[in-house]
């Protein structure tokens, strides 16, 4: 079939699934939306900015589990996407960028709207392609979909320069994908497996350290499976929250820099890391020297080069989280009926439930005090039902939700881990609703991270996709002010961003949503049914939070997991196992 | 240990490839010694021989990272005692009077060939070992060399295997 080099564009993203692109058109990219007024079912949503339209992307990505797709016009367009590719690429998260290039005989010219896209994305993009011509459009859309979303996830660029986009040409319909170079191992080797499960029957303390990778594999049912067979107690890391439900007794939560006490101590004292799909990030092991120095780790990943890179490890199992953690269960169930039940591993379970018991997450809500953002986000948690999406920003305010949000299920979190990118949370929000349409959507975010990104607040209006904004606005950066009063001797600079500048409520009704205010603790609940009961259009909450809090626990940058931080007045429990609590 | 290893990597021939191979050097950290690029007995094909200096711990990162790009097809770590490792040198050395038939003396010695004369320089052509063509410059610099270019390092493992397969008896065992 004969067709120009846009609609067969358009034709074979329809061919690959796709059913939304977010967008900003321009000189460049305009071949392609002339199919979109009446040729392609495909629905694009237009964003206000273009790094809206890639967080949008990522957090459909989130929601669904299909690729995200955003486009953008060649030059300034495609550069404004560098930020969600790398936010992407950090977080394994599976979108295709599409960017409209000048025509290839200017190509190097310094062209108006010029920039050299490839070469600019190629360290954060999975991979990236120049299309010259028209012919491989529709092979190139393949293989990019292909990588994207296999293996370890992550993003792809297409640039196809205007002529190309112009140009007719023949559509074909590629049956396979062919790239010599790209073969993702995905099923773990039985005899690694085997390894595995001798340790795991062996281990006094195991610990499953769940990293984001296996909600990206879809292997949450394995996962419990596992866990429950073994009786192994879970850590859930920030992209891993809800890939094991939190109201499991098994289930110790977040590790890491604001990692509760249990967290962070199970894995500290472990004797066995089973590390399935998480990559020993340094906000996880703390000073790494220090990190866990007892445990023997098996390490499960898709990506060969995560294991080994930061910890030596004993069992190495590379292949898909779903496969691997389906095997280990098969084998564990195995070997357990061999020896007679589960091994008895009573007073490590005895010590988990004694710290969990001494050690919660804790904050100080006063009636009619200074209202907590951690009290906000209770109750937020407390009036969503089970199908809400979160989803957040990067600072303090994600730290809360982390922490203070019960998850139950997977795809139910959304937020920016590796690259920790302030304003993800309202363009990932708009782009998680578009996925889930049916669902609830709550984005908790800093009234610094808010004003990054607002402006899709317009887009989601005009394009009726609602969903609830909740600032805990402290009127800082609130992080960087944390850090301030912590180790820079309260020195505060740079981080005072005022809370009544701009008005959020004003700001909020200017864009078409709804906005609430809230000054005590009194109002929260209010606000929040109000907020919750409205869906034809988005809502924003200015919760005018404690300036003065901080998020704990903490294990300061660079110090040793040992050393954790449990709360403002700087009290060190000591993991001294003379002195730790005995039960 | 910190030490000089020999990579030879499979890449398609596509445009920008060498700007992904070099660029995750780059990013990474690590210093490439040498780059020599050319084509294969594969049409499609080439294949970069890579000098790094670097420990045996980070290499194998390194060798990680580089298999994950899409247009790298095979990666081998050449062992020296069993890899033919040849370099190009070309020299163009001060030669005015009497030294000329001191330079032509050790020309003949190293086996290597003087490619273009003027009244006052030599030009060598020299290949081989990089040792041999190391102690080659040693002994021209005391002449003056005028420039010099080198091709950089390229390998290929003894034996009758080829990349492909030496790779996957690796994998194998």
């Amino acid at each position: 079939m004969k067709m120009s080099g846009a609609d067969a564009l358009l034709k074979a993203l329809e061919g690959e699934g796709v059913e939304v692109v977010f967008g900003i058109p321009g000189g460049a990219s305009m071949p392609i939306y002339d199919p979109l007024v009446d040729r392609s079912p495909i629905r694009h949503v237009l964003c206000r900015h273009e790094q809206g339209a890639g967080h949008a992307a990522e957090g459909y990505a989130w929601a669904t589990g299909k690729v995200g797709v955003c486009m953008a016009t060649s030059g300034p367009g495609a550069t404004n996407l560098v930020t969600p590719l790398a936010d992407a690429k950090m977080d394994s998260v599976p979108i295709v960028a599409i960017t409209g290039q000048v025509p290839t005989p200017v190509v190097g010219n310094d062209a108006f709207q010029e920039a050299d896209i490839t070469g600019i994305t190629m360290p954060v993009t999975k991979h990236n392609f120049l299309v010259k011509d028209p012919a491989q459009i529709v092979e190139t859309v393949r293989e990019a979909f292909h990588i994207a979303r296999t293996g370890r996830p992550g993003p792809v660029l297409i640039d196809l320069p205007k002529d190309v986009l112009l140009a007719e040409t023949t559509y074909v319909w590629p049956d396979s994908v062919t790239l010599p170079g790209y073969k993702p191992t995905t099923k773990g080797h039985q005899r690694q497996v085997v390894e595995a499960v001798k340790l795991i029957m062996k281990a006094k303390k195991p610990v499953l350290y769940v990293g984001g990778g296996v909600i990206k594999a879809d292997a949450d049912k394995e996962l419990f499976k596992l866990a429950t067979t073994g009786q192994l107690p879970v850590v859930t890391t920030l992209m891993a929250r809800g890939a094991f439900p939190d109201s499991n007794e098994l289930c110790l939560g977040m590790p890491g820099m604001h990692g509760n006490y249990t967290a962070v101590t199970a894995m500290q004292q472990s004797d066995l890391l089973v590390a399935l799909a998480s990559r020993f990030d340094d906000r996880v092991t703390g000073k790494l020297a220090g990190f866990a120095p007892n445990a023997k780790v098996i390490h499960v990943d898709i990506d060969p080069a995560e294991i080994g890179k930061n910890r030596a490890v004993d069992v190495p199992i590379v292949g898909d989280a779903k496969d691997v953690i389906a095997k280990l269960a098969v084998e564990l169930t195995k070997r357990q009926e061999e020896a007679g039940g589960v091994p008895d591993r009573t007073p490590w379970l005895q010590q988990l439930a004694a710290w969990r018991q001494e050690f919660p997450y804790r904050y100080d809500q006063q009636p009619g005090g200074a209202l907590k953002p951690q009290y906000c986000v209770e109750r937020l948690n407390h009036f969503a039902d089970e199908d809400t999406i979160l989803v957040s920003g990067v600072g303090q305010h994600q730290m809360y939700a982390s922490q203070y949000w019960r998850f139950e299920k997977p795809r139910h979190w959304i937020n920016s881990g590796g690259l920790g990118t302030m304003g993800f949370a309202v363009p990932a929000a708009m782009g998680a609703k578009v996925g889930q349409p049916k669902k609830r959507v709550v984005a908790i975010d800093g009234d610094g991270c808010f004003q990054m990104t607002a402006q899709e607040l317009a887009t989601s209006n005009t394009e009726q996709i609602p969903f609830i904004t909740a600032i805990l606005n402290n009127g800082y950066l609130g992080m960087v002010r944390q850090w301030q009063e912590l180790f820079f001797d309260e020195r505060y600079s740079g981080v005072w961003l005022d809370p009544n500048v701009p008005d959020y409520v004003k700001l909020a009704e200017a864009y078409g949503a709804v906005g609430l205010r809230v000054e005590a603790p009194e109002e929260v609940d209010n606000a929040i049914e109000k907020a919750y009961s409205i869906t034809d259009r988005s809502v924003v909450i200015d919760f005018r939070v404690d300036p003065t809090e901080m998020v704990f626990p903490m294990v300061p940058s660079g110090a040793s997991n040992d050393d954790i931080i449990l709360g403002p007045e700087g009290l060190l429990p000591t993991n001294d196992p003379a002195e730790a609590p005995i039960v | 240990m910190s030490d000089f290893h020999t990579l030879s990597v499979l890449v398609e021939d596509r445009p920008g490839v060498l700007t992904r191979v070099a660029g995750l050097f780059a990013a990474r950290g690590y210093n490439i010694d040498s780059l020599a690029v050319g084509p294969t007995e594969t049409e499609g094909l080439s294949r970069m021989t890579i000098v790094v200096n670097v420990d045996e711990n980070p290499l194998e990162q390194v060798t990680k990272q580089l298999n994950k790009l899409v247009n790298v097809i095979k990666i081998l770590e050449h062992d020296p005692g069993s890899a033919v490792e040849r370099e190009l040198m070309l020299a163009k050395v001060k030669a005015v009077g009497d030294v000329r038939a001191r330079i032509m003396e050790i020309c003949e010695v190293f086996r290597v060939n003087i490619v273009d004369v003027t009244a006052s320089t030599l030009t060598v052509e020299a290949s081989g070992k990089p040792e041999k063509l190391e102690a080659l410059r040693e002994m021209l610099s005391e002449y003056g060399i005028v420039e010099l270019s080198r091709t950089g390092r390229v390998a290929l493992s003894r034996g009758d295997r080829g990349i492909r397969e030496r790779q996957a008896l690796r994998a194998a065992n």
